[in-house]
């Protein structure tokens, strides 16, 4: 019997093969290899590229480095945004490994935040899961952790330790035996057919009539042109961590085991492949 | 917690019941009656119906009601015919009672009342006190009365045997009328209340219930010898009381309180275990002089009131010493009447709008409640109102009567117009006297006869269009109660929502109501159709506080959560969107690296590190707790595997030392709490072989329970045990009803090279048990402390192992409840008497049983913090040697043999007092409701069956000692359907079912039965066969494996049964195989485990261990020596799944090769070394 802790873990350790390939334009003193490097969906670009970067500052000069960005196929790459959310939005069609481009010049300031150090990265993260338990619990859970519970997320996600992270993660997820789930579902909808970068807007997990809600009626709700009319063609997917959850899935379920490191649940929105 | 009902009667006099489970109330299965009131108990409820008459209604179970009658035939031998019928004229009758006294023909024996029937003809007993007689079942002796014995002798000049036969009670799930055959004369008159309790008093008989009852001349009677297995009662007795009684409450322990005609409460005070009538009453003035009692209602400790102006009231200061209490308290709210049930929860009838409600924050702690909430669950949207349209008729005669029973106690006013028809004679009243109450006009049709519910209808319809008169715009009952008797309240309140737009049926006068009856009756519930309630019982009705109850919100449609307790896979399991997921996740897995495993990982494994502060006990100088620095330590080796390492940091003489211990090598982490400390022993091999293990402590029970997740975890993942146990596991408890469960390898019943039981990992499940059964297809079952029976889910973790320690579904909320016991001793001076002034030599004057500790009523504290007290101290009369009236047993000094009288030699008494305390924990367990079990056993599968289709066999033992079957399990359902009884002559105490249908039990004398013919389509079997236990021995456990059967004796001999064989399968005699056993499971495999008595290791003695029997072999099935295990504190284990038989070997030459002795050793240590190992001992049982 596989049991719903698996997904839990199945999650975590979601990893994209990835091929790094620097720009053509950079200037290098020899020519540079690719990188290949298996990335954590759950993490971000500059938490986990060390090693790239480290690959190719070896091939150029030092003057020639400033802070690195990643692009894929035009599109520079938010850091901010897990990997995995990244991948799904932008590149699940295509074949892999993920070609991605790294610049060290020209940052595109108006497109990318900087990220001078891991600590932005951690800044973001928890602000995020701060953000995620405000709507889940009031701040309660989060507020009453110490400090070092909120470093133990942060390192867990950091040193990719599944136990480290859901040890305390767990505490996020749990909600009041009388209530059916948290107070409001934290997630995002991204598309990349908009300008908008995401939809986030107060959804309760359990309707008025204690039913509980689906993926398909939080969509209904916020993003109605995801769903496919009852007879009509299916025009788009809707992906989480690479796979495409029925709309008949309770969201409080998806909440509590396919959200990000963050407790957001990123949905992408993405056209429906042609072939 | 199992499922409980809460009882209720509406206003039309249909009694529902609400399911602590459900959210809708079910109409009783019984419609035949309606009822004015009904006072519940956990399994039957006593009500009166509107004819008056009391009715019992006991519910269904597996187990029957049966009762045994006894009749002995006697005989005395003459030199001519032998033994004969031929008596001396001074000999007792033919056929007598036991005492010979009572003259008894076999077909003078009568069933005592239409509701029983008997189970079977009359037949010879051939059991003597546990030894089977010769054929016929004749016992000898030299002369009436006398000592029989069994065999013939040559003085035996009288002989007599004992004939038995059962009934049983059928009228079970009906309504049954309590049989009233006395004098008529000396009839009760009719019934006005009634009140059941009393269960608490004591447990002998079994389910004693006290019933009282008030009659409508406000007389108060007693019903006599009610219990489980005679829930009728045999009389009524009349009590005198001092004032005329309109109410009565019975709780469930000694308060019982009357609401008197004049406004008083009477309190009857010396009610106890001895005298369960009570002695006097005693009065309580009400709270205010104006507006007298109307209604009470007690519970153990608690008691809440109802005056005539409808306020409540709550009755401050009662306990058993002062029944009475000391002052009321106001409440808020407006009720009819109210009832308190189990645990002092209370429900009430709301005055305004006639619902149910419910208190909510009754705790012991707060026994008065925080608010009124009110239950609104709907009932079933039944067909049952089309169907019941002749016994309407009743309904409206249960109003008319109503009017007066209840109009007298509330409505003083009305008395003297109506006094002639308050006092009706013994026959049932014609309502219509009762139209003649002048208030109300309305009243001439609303309470005629067959109108009740039609009434409801038309008077909703008709009084707003046609402004019946009335002096106001209907005044609320509350503002103007007392002047309107109860019944006009019933049918007014219906109005509160009245129709206006029903207005366009003007011609629908009252007068008009009996044509429309009909039309009322085939309307369907509707939704608004709120149910209206008379009356409310939660005497059978647990609310616990952890309990989630579904009552305060309205449902539509089936709800999933009814079928959240079943253990059938829920929707949530097996959804479409569930497997999608799981699917789609492994396709992304192999999609995303399967061929990308070549590639780097971005984030290189690291070493983790936990670090804390715990307490750890230095096993040596200088022996106690020391404060110590822990490090665990979690690397990655390059094949992925993790391991682990855990450091204990500790200084002594300041010099800074560390142990540490690989956690690959431990072998059990064994919680250990007790009052004081949050501890916990970490054994290896090493340590189990020394029987001294790593103990650490931690300051707050969270912080044990994180380290020991975090360990239990590293233990887990370094030997790659994840999840659900497989089906071969084997599981075992501490004495502290911990369940350990450990995985067994292929080779550890390889004769050739056994794996040393000391190497087995025992990894801890979430729940407490006292035992626990399992089978090889999967199916595992436990027992509480509590005898509540459990059946595993097949999740992991729960208890004090949260988040990925423990499984996301199959775990649920367990609780147990268990007894602490301490002793009063006293001694006997020529002054005083027995006092509590001993020698000095004495033991103390509140003790434990050995007398050696000192545990004062106030000082004993509960087990560990994990317990909490549920009662108070009150004396255990159900001790062993039996106790005199006030619980004392008797012995000429301490400590000694105790007997439950007073002889001339006694010198010393003591007396147990026992205190119920409770945890509540979580573990993949769900109760198997509702019959409590002493013993159960699975059917092994012989190795390499596979399942065959048919269901698992499963034999259990009630509490009580009932046989039981049960059927229907199987890998799907391993709660199975329903049990079948299986009869014995006696209580039984132990069972177990071999692999090939061979099913043992022992009785309650110490004597052993097989059970002939059981088989997959016959699976109760046909007969019992006796079995005599070894010579002076009671035998007080069997075990059953695939041919194997081993006993186990009061004092812990291990016998095997020798000449077991296919044809004959009782075999012929007991061999005795080793002593100090406390517990034994044999296996499929014929492998014998036990739990061992002592057992000393190298540096300690250590108390219940698991053994294993060495050498085992099909030739030499009771083996040759002992191989130990873990323990120290183990209590039970069960081996009966596993099956898993070791790959053939060349070479069986070496078995029992590492300890060859015979019996266990409890070897004699030192006495230092002994009783250190005692006090140090990890879990001190």
């Amino acid at each position: 019997m596989t049991d719903d802790k698996d997904v839990l873990r199945d999650v975590w350790f979601g990893r994209i093969p990835t091929c790094f390939t620097l720009y053509q334009d950079e200037i290098t003193e020899r020519e540079a290899e690719p990188y290949y490097l298996l990335l954590p969906r759950v993490s971000y670009l500059t938490l986990v590229t060390d090693k790239v970067k480290k690959h190719f500052q070896k091939v150029m000069r030092q003057e020639d480095i400033s802070e690195i960005w990643f692009e894929y196929e035009g599109t520079p790459l938010k850091w901010h945004y897990p990997i995995g959310l990244l991948f799904d939005l932008l590149a699940s069609s295509s074949a892999l490994p993920w070609n991605i481009t790294v610049h060290f010049k020209s940052f595109p300031e108006k497109d990318l935040l900087h990220c001078p150090s891991k600590d932005a990265v951690e800044a973001h993260f928890m602000s995020c899961v701060k953000e995620a338990d405000a709507l889940k619990h009031k701040s309660q859970v989060i507020n009453e952790m110490q400090k070092k519970d909120h470093k133990q997320l942060w390192m867990g996600l950091q040193n990719d330790r599944f136990d480290q992270f859901w040890a305390i993660n767990r505490k996020l997820m749990e909600y009041p035996a009388e209530e059916n789930g948290f107070r409001y579902i934290p997630f995002r909808i991204y598309q990349t057919t908009t300008e908008r970068p995401f939809i986030q807007k107060l959804f309760r997990p359990v309707a008025a009539d204690g039913q509980l809600h689906t993926l398909g009626d939080l969509l209904k709700e916020v993003c109605p042109s995801a769903v496919a009319p009852e007879d009509g063609e299916k025009k788009n997917q809707v992906m989480i961590h690479g796979i495409e959850p029925m709309l008949e899935t309770p969201l409080q379920w998806l909440s509590e085991h396919l959200s990000y490191p963050d407790n957001f649940l990123h949905i992408s929105i993405i056209p429906q492949p042609t072939d | 917690m199992p499922d409980s009902a809460l009882w209720a009667v509406d206003l039309f006099g249909r009694v529902y019941t609400l399911s602590t489970a459900g959210q809708y109330w079910e109409l009783c299965k019984d419609t035949q009656l309606e009822f004015k009131r009904v006072s519940a108990a956990t399994q039957c409820c006593w009500g009166i119906a509107c004819d008056n008459q009391v009715y019992v209604y006991v519910c269904a179970s597996d187990v029957p009601i049966r009762r045994q009658e006894v009749a002995y035939e006697n005989q005395r031998w003459n030199p001519v015919g032998g033994f004969c019928e031929k008596l001396l004229p001074s000999d007792r009758w033919l056929w007598s009672d036991v005492s010979g006294l009572q003259h008894r023909p076999l077909d003078g024996v009568a069933l005592p009342s239409l509701h029983w029937e008997w189970e079977s003809d009359w037949y010879v007993d051939e059991n003597f006190g546990g030894e089977p007689t010769e054929k016929g079942g004749w016992t000898y002796a030299m002369d009436f009365p006398a000592t029989y014995t069994r065999d013939k002798k040559w003085n035996s000049c009288v002989r007599r045997r004992r004939w038995i036969r059962y009934r049983r009670y059928k009228s079970r799930d009906s309504w049954a009328k309590i049989p009233s055959k006395d004098d008529p004369k000396q009839l009760p008159d009719p019934f006005n209340d009634l009140s059941v309790g009393g269960w608490e008093i004591t447990d002998e008989p079994v389910g004693r219930l006290s019933v009282w009852a008030v009659s409508l001349q406000g007389k108060v009677w007693y019903r006599e010898d009610v219990s489980h297995p005679n829930p009728e009662g045999s009389s009524w007795s009349l009590m005198d009381t001092p004032g005329e009684a309109v109410q009565i409450s019975c709780g469930p322990h000694d308060l019982l309180w009357v609401t008197l005609w004049e406004g008083q409460a009477l309190v009857r005070e010396g009610i106890n275990r001895n005298n369960p009538k009570g002695s006097s009453w005693s009065v309580v003035e009400p709270p205010t002089s104006e507006n007298g009692i109307m209604h009470v209602a007690v519970g153990v400790g608690v008691v809440w009131a109802i005056t005539k102006d409808r306020k409540v009231w709550f009755r401050r200061g009662v306990n058993s010493h002062n029944p009475c209490g000391t002052s009321w308290i106001e409440m808020v709210g407006e009720m009819m009447m109210v009832n308190v049930g189990l645990n002092d929860q209370v429900w009430g009838i709301g005055c305004e709008d006639r619902a149910v409600y419910f208190r909510q924050g009754v705790t012991p702690s707060e026994l008065s409640g925080k608010t009124w909430k009110a239950i609104v669950a709907s009932r079933e949207c039944d067909r049952s109102h089309s169907g019941s349209s002749l016994s309407l008729l009743s309904a409206g005669c249960f109003f008319g009567d109503e009017v007066r029973g209840s109009g007298e106690s509330c409505v003083p006013s009305d008395t003297d117009a109506s006094s002639d028809a308050e006092r009706p004679g013994p026959d049932p009243p014609v309502p219509a006297e009762s139209l003649d109450c002048p208030r109300n006009p309305k009243d001439s049709f609303a309470s005629g006869p067959g109108t009740s519910r039609t009434a409801e209808h038309t008077v909703e319809v008709a009084s707003p269009a046609t402004q019946t008169p009335r002096p106001e715009p209907r005044p609320g009952p509350a503002s103007t109660p007392a002047e309107l008797p109860w019944t006009n309240i019933d049918l007014k309140e219906p109005k509160k929502a009245p129709s206006y737009s029903a207005a366009g049926f003007p011609e629908t006068t009252g007068l008009s109501s009996l044509e429309v009856l009909p039309l009322g009756l085939e309307e369907p519930c509707s939704a608004d159709d709120r149910p209206l309630w008379a009356w409310v019982s939660g005497g059978g009705c647990a609310v616990e506080a952890h309990s989630m109850l579904k009552w305060f919100s309205v449902h539509s449609g089936l709800s999933a959560s009814v079928q959240m307790l079943s253990l059938s896979i829920t929707p949530a399991q097996t959804a479409a969107w569930r497997k999608q997921i799981f699917q789609q996740l492994t396709e992304r897995t192999k999609r995303e690296l399967e061929n990308f495993r070549h590639y780097e990982q971005a984030v290189e494994q690291s070493v983790w590190v936990k670090t804390g502060t715990l307490q750890w006990w230095c096993n040596w100088k200088p022996h106690k707790w020391l404060d110590v620095r822990v490090a665990l330590e979690q690397f990655t080796g390059h094949d992925g595997a993790r391991d682990s390492i855990l450091f204990i940091y500790y200084v002594v003489h300041e010099e800074k030392k560390y142990i540490h211990v690989f956690l690959n090598e431990v072998t059990a982490l064994v919680p250990v709490l007790n009052e004081a400390k949050h501890s916990f022993a970490l054994y290896t091999p090493e340590r189990t072989r020394q029987r001294w293990p790593v103990r650490l402590a931690a300051a707050t029970e969270q912080d044990m329970n994180d380290w020991l997740a975090l360990l239990s975890l590293s233990c887990c993942e370094s030997r790659k045990v994840h999840g659900r146990p497989s089906p071969q596991a084997i599981w075992s408890i501490t004495c502290k009803g911990d369940v350990f469960v450990s995985e067994p390898s292929p080779d550890l019943e390889d004769p050739a090279h056994l794996l040393p039981c000391d190497q087995m990992f025992w990894r801890q499940m979430g729940g407490h048990l006292r035992v626990v059964e399992a089978n090889s297809r999967g199916v595992v079952w436990g027992i509480g402390y509590d005898h509540t029976a459990w059946v595993y889910t097949g999740g992991y973790g729960g208890g004090c192992f949260q988040g990925l320690a423990s499984s996301t579904s199959n775990i649920y909320t367990q609780s147990d409840v268990k007894s602490v016991y301490i002793y009063e001793n006293q001694r006997w001076n020529p002054v005083t008497g027995y006092s509590s002034r001993g020698l000095p030599t004495d033991r103390y004057m509140w003790s434990d049983a050995t007398g050696l500790q000192e545990c004062t009523k106030a000082g004993t504290k509960p087990p560990s913090l994990q317990w909490t007290w549920v009662s108070d101290w009150s004396v255990d009369f159900s001790v062993p040697g039996g106790t005199d009236q006030e619980g004392w047993q008797y012995a000429s000094d301490f400590p000694a043999s105790y007997h439950g009288y007073k002889t001339m030699k006694d010198f010393v008494r003591r007396r147990c007092w026992a205190r119920k305390c409770k945890l509540v924990t979580s573990g993949p367990w769900l109760e198997v409701a509702p019959i409590a079990l002493g013993d159960v056993s699975i059917i092994p599968e012989s190795p390499g069956a596979s399942g065959n289709g048919h269901s698992i066999a499963l034999w259990a033992i009630s509490d009580k000692g009932d046989v039981l079957c049960r059927l229907g399990v199987s890998e799907l359902n391993p709660a199975g359907s329903s049990w079948l009884h299986v009869g014995t002559d006696q209580p039984f105490a132990s069972i177990s079912i071999g692999a090939c249908y061979q099913v043992w039990a022992v009785a309650r004398d110490g004597s052993a039965f097989y059970r002939g013919s059981v088989s997959p389509s016959q699976p109760a079997g046909d007969s019992w066969y006796h079995i005599p236990s070894p010579p002076r021995q009671r035998l007080k456990q069997v075990s059953v494996g695939q041919t194997s059967v081993y006993a186990l004796d009061t004092n812990g001999n291990l016998w095997y049964r020798q000449g077991v064989t296919p044809s004959y399968p009782q075999g012929s005699s007991w061999e005795h195989v080793s002593n100090n056993v406390r517990h034994v499971s044999v296996g499929p495999l014929d492998q014998v485990w036990v739990i061992a008595n002592k057992v000393q290791g190298s540096h300690s003695l250590s108390r219940g261990t698991v053994c294993h029997r060495t050498g085992v072999q099909p030739h030499e099935p009771k083996g040759q020596g002992w191989d130990y295990g873990i323990g120290g504190g183990w209590d039970h284990i069960s081996v009966r799944a596993n099956a898993t038989r070791a790959p053939r070997s060349a070479s069986q030459e070496t078995a029992g090769e590492r300890s060859g002795e015979q019996g266990l050793p409890s070897r004699p240590a030192q006495v230092a070394g002994s009783l250190q190992g005692l006090s140090l001992g990890p879990i001190c049982c």
